[in-house]
C-alpha cells in the first residue's frame, strides 16, 4: 500500500565531481557536475523509475542515496532525517534499510566467495542471525524466496548463469529485510528470456515486502511496465515528472518525445508505417554543460530565449512537472 | 539469380574443460542483394560465432569450422587461402562490431584507420586515400571530417566511434557487411541515428546487411528477413511481418510475448520465458528448447527437427508442431 508520507525525499541534490590537473601541485581546473539540482520524492510502497541516458546523473543520484557519495549539496531526508547529519551509528543502521541491484551479475558477486557466504555475510556483518547454523536455513530461505533451489547456497558465482547470478543479487538485498532498494539498471544485462523472470520476481517481492524501489534504468518498456511514476534526467536535471500513463500517454519534454521515439517497437507493421526522424546531435558534456536549458542544442522546438534562461520544473496538470518553457 | 551469401550446413565447434561446445550445429540460410537479414539469439545462442565463421575469425584453438559452406559471389570461403581470406575481410565483406572502443586501434588516428585499409586492399597512394577517408567520413556524418582524421578513437564519443566503424567498413565498397550488436553499446537516441544511418547507407549503395541483434524492436523495424537461433540452431527463418505477426516456433512466440511492449497497454505481468538458458555441453538427440517448452510432446525427446515450411513462402520453422501452434496461439 502507498503511504501519503514521502520516506524518501531528495532536495536540491547537486554532486559535482572535481577534475584535477597537475602531479606535485594538483589544483582543480573545473568540475563535472554530474548532478546539477534534482528533487523528487518517495513514497512507502511507490516505485520511481529514473530514467535517461549515459552520464545523465541517474546512477550518482542512487549512489548519493546509498551513501556512496557525499553530495556537494542539498539534502536526502529518509523518514524525515537528513542521512547526511548522521553519526556513524545512525549511518550504518540506516545502511541496513537501504539496499541496492547491481546491473551486471558478473562484477557485483564475488567470484571467490560460494553463494551461501556471499548472502550470508551481510546478515553476520549486522548481527541479525547470530547463530550460524539459523543462519545457514536463512540463506536458504532466502534463495528459495528468489526463486533458486536453496542447495545454490554451496555453489560459486561462476557455475550459475546471468539470471540465477542476478536472483542472488537480489537475495542478498534481502538479507538485511531492507525498506528501500535501489534497483541500478537490474535487468539491462540479461538476456530477454530471462528479463521477464527478473521483473516479475521485482513484483513478487515489492507486494510480499511491502518494498519501495528506486528503478534506475534506460530501458523505457522496462521503466513502463514497473514503475509508478517516472523521471526523465538530462544532463544532471530532471527535466520531467509524472505518473508512469502520463509520462508515456502523454509526453511533454522534448526530450522525453525524442527517448520515446528512438525506441522501435517489436512489429514490423507498425514500424514500416511510422516516420521516423531521430534527435540530432549527443549528448554534451557535463564538464562545460549549454548555457539556459541544457537541451537546446538538439531540441527541435528551441527558441532564441532557451539559449539564456534555464527553464524550472513547473506543474503543468496535476502532478506532471515539466522544465520546459515552450510546452504547456 | 543465386543468393550473395549461402551459408551450408555451417557446424562450429569449441573444445572446452566442460566438453565439445558445438556454438554452431548446422546453420544454412541465404542472403540476397542488397537485403538485411537479422539473425537474433540470446546469448550462447551461436548468433556471434555464426557469423564470424562467416569470416573465419574463430580462434583455433578451441574453435574449429569442422563442416560446411559459405558460398560468397560464388566461392566458398571456407576454402580459400589465408592470403585470400584477408582480401575479402575489410574487402567485399565489411564489419561492425559491437564495442568501438576495442575494435578501434587506439594509437592509430581515425584517418589512419581508413587509409590503411585503403592501401591494403585498393593499393591506394596516401594522397588519395586521405581524399576518400574525407568523403567516407562525411558520408557516415561526421562533421568537420579534416579535422577529425587526425584525431584518436579516445577523442571520439561512442556514437561517433561507431560511426567510424560503419565509415572503415564502407571502405571497399562491400557488397555485404555484418553488423554484430552494432548499438547495443549505446544509448537509446544515439542508437537511433546509428540505425537510420545504416539503413540509409546500405539501402543507397546496394549493400546488403546481416545485423545480430537481441532487440526485436531493432529487427522488426530494420529487417528484411529474420533468422531466430536457439543452441546453435536455426529454429525460425522468415520474412520479418511473417515471423512477428505468424511465429511458428514456440521460442519465437515466448520470447515475443515475454518483453513488454511500448505500443500496448500496460499488462498485469509479464509472461516470460521459463527455465534457463540450455547448457550447450548437455545437449541430448531432442529439441534443445524442450524443457522450456509449452507445447513439448514425446516426440520432441526423440529427435530434433529439421527446419521446414511452415505458414507462407520463405517461412521454416525447426518444430514438430509448427502448425498445430499457429492455431493454440490464435485461440490463447
Amino acid at each position: 500500500m502507498i503511504d501519503a508520507r514521502p520516506l524518501l525525499e531528495v532536495k536540491g541534490l547537486r554532486m559535482h565531481f572535481p577534475i584535477s590537473e597537475g602531479i606535485m601541485l594538483r589544483r582543480q581546473i573545473g568540475e563535472v557536475k554530474a548532478i546539477d539540482g534534482v528533487d523528487f520524492s518517495l513514497k512507502r510502497g511507490e516505485t520511481l523509475g529514473l530514467v535517461g541516458e549515459s552520464g545523465c546523473g541517474k546512477t550518482t543520484t542512487g549512489r548519493c542515496i546509498l551513501q556512496l557519495e557525499k553530495p556537494t549539496a542539498g539534502e536526502i531526508l529518509y523518514d524525515g532525517v537528513d542521512i547526511n547529519s548522521l553519526s556513524p551509528g545512525d549511518r550504518r543502521a540506516l545502511r541496513r534499510r537501504i539496499q541496492v541491484i547491481f546491473q551486471d551479475p558478473y562484477s557485483s558477486l564475488n567470484p571467490r566467495m560460494k553463494v551461501g557466504d556471499i548472502i550470508g555475510e551481510p546478515i553476520h556483518v549486522h548481527g541479525l542471525v547470530p547463530d550460524a547454523a539459523k543462519r545457514v536455513a536463512r540463506v536458504r530461505e532466502l534463495l528459495s524466496i528468489c526463486g533458486l533451489d536453496p542447495g545454490f547456497a554451496d555453489r560459486y558465482p561462476h557455475e550459475m548463469s546471468g539470471g540465477q547470478r542476478q536472483r542472488v543479487g537480489i537475495a542478498r538485498a534481502l538479507a538485511l529485510e531492507p525498506e528501500f532498494i535501489v534497483c541500478d539498471e537490474a535487468v539491462s544485462a540479461l538476456d530477454v528470456s530471462i528479463q521477464a523472470q527478473v521483473i516479475n520476481l521485482l513484483e513478487d517481492l515489492r507486494e510480499r515486502f511491502g518494498l519501495t524501489y528506486l528503478f534506475i534504468a534506460h530501458d523505457l518498456s522496462v521503466v513502463r511496465h514497473l514503475c509508478q511514476r517516472v523521471a526523465v534526467m538530462y544532463l544532471g536535471r530532471i527535466v520531467e515528472l509524472a505518473s508512469c500513463d502520463e509520462l508515456f500517454d502523454n509526453p511533454l519534454h522534448p526530450y522525453t518525445r525524442a527517448l520515446l521515439a528512438a525506441v522501435p517497437v517489436p512489429d514490423p507493421t507498425i514500424e514500416a508505417g511510422r516516420a521516423f526522424q531521430p534527435v540530432r546531435g549527443e549528448v554534451p558534456s557535463p564538464i562545460n554543460p549549454p548555457g539556459g536549458c541544457v537541451f537546446h542544442p538538439r531540441c527541435p522546438v528551441a527558441v532564441d530565449g532557451c539559449r539564456r534562461t534555464r527553464p524550472e520544473l513547473r506543474e503543468l496538470r496535476p502532478g506532471h512537472w515539466v522544465a520546459c518553457s515552450e510546452v504547456s | 539469380m543465386p543468393a550473395l551469401l549461402d551459408v551450408r550446413d555451417l557446424h562450429t565447434e569449441f573444445r572446452t574443460g566442460a566438453g565439445i561446445v558445438r556454438a554452431v550445429d548446422g546453420v544454412s540460410y541465404t542472403v540476397d542483394a542488397g537485403e538485411t537479414v537479422a539473425i537474433v539469439g540470446e546469448s550462447g545462442s551461436g548468433k556471434s560465432v555464426g557469423a564470424m565463421s562467416i569470416l573465419r575469425l574463430i580462434p583455433d584453438p578451441p574453435g574449429r569450422i569442422t563442416k560446411g559452406e559459405v558460398l560468397f559471389g560464388g566461392r566458398d570461403l571456407l576454402r580459400l587461402s589465408p592470403q585470400e581470406m584477408r582480401a575479402v575481410r575489410g574487402g567485399e565483406i565489411g564489419m561492425v562490431f559491437q564495442e568501438p572502443m576495442t575494435s578501434l586501434n587506439p594509437v592509430l588516428t581515425i584517418g589512419r584507420q581508413i587509409t590503411e585499409t585503403l592501401e591494403q586492399h585498393r593499393g591506394a597512394d596516401r594522397a588519395a586515400a586521405e581524399r576518400r577517408a574525407v568523403e567516407l567520413l562525411g558520408l557516415v556524418g561526421i562533421s568537420d571530417p579534416e579535422r577529425r582524421l587526425k584525431q584518436y578513437p579516445h577523442q571520439l564519443s561512442g556514437g561517433m566511434r561507431q560511426r567510424v566503424m560503419i565509415a572503415v567498413a564502407l571502405t571497399c565498397e562491400p557488397r555485404l557487411i555484418i553488423a554484430d550488436e552494432p548499438t547495443t553499446a549505446l544509448d537509446v537516441t544515439i542508437q537511433a541515428q546509428i540505425l537510420e544511418l545504416m539503413a540509409n547507407l546500405t539501402r543507397r549503395l546496394n549493400v546488403a546487411l546481416i545485423i545480430i541483434t537481441h532487440n526485436l524492436g531493432v529487427v522488426a523495424r530494420y529487417a528484411q528477413r529474420v533468422n531466430v537461433m536457439y543452441a546453435g540452431r536455426l529454429v525460425e527463418s522468415g520474412p520479418a511481418a511473417e515471423v512477428y505477426h505468424d511465429p511458428r516456433h514456440p521460442y519465437t512466440m515466448a520470447l515475443l510475448r515475454s518483453v513488454p511492449r511500448l505500443d500496448k497497454p500496460r499488462q498485469a505481468r509479464l509472461d516470460p520465458v521459463e527455465g534457463q538458458p540450455p547448457d550447450l555441453t548437455r545437449l541430448d538427440g531432442g529439441c534443445a528448447f524442450r524443457p522450456r517448452c509449452r507445447f513439448a510432446v514425446e516426440a520432441c525427446a526423440a529427435a530434433r527437427p529439421a527446419l521446414e515450411a511452415a505458414g507462407a513462402a520463405g517461412h521454416l520453422s525447426a518444430c514438430f508442431r509448427r502448425d498445430e501452434i499457429a492455431t493454440a496461439a490464435v485461440a490463447a
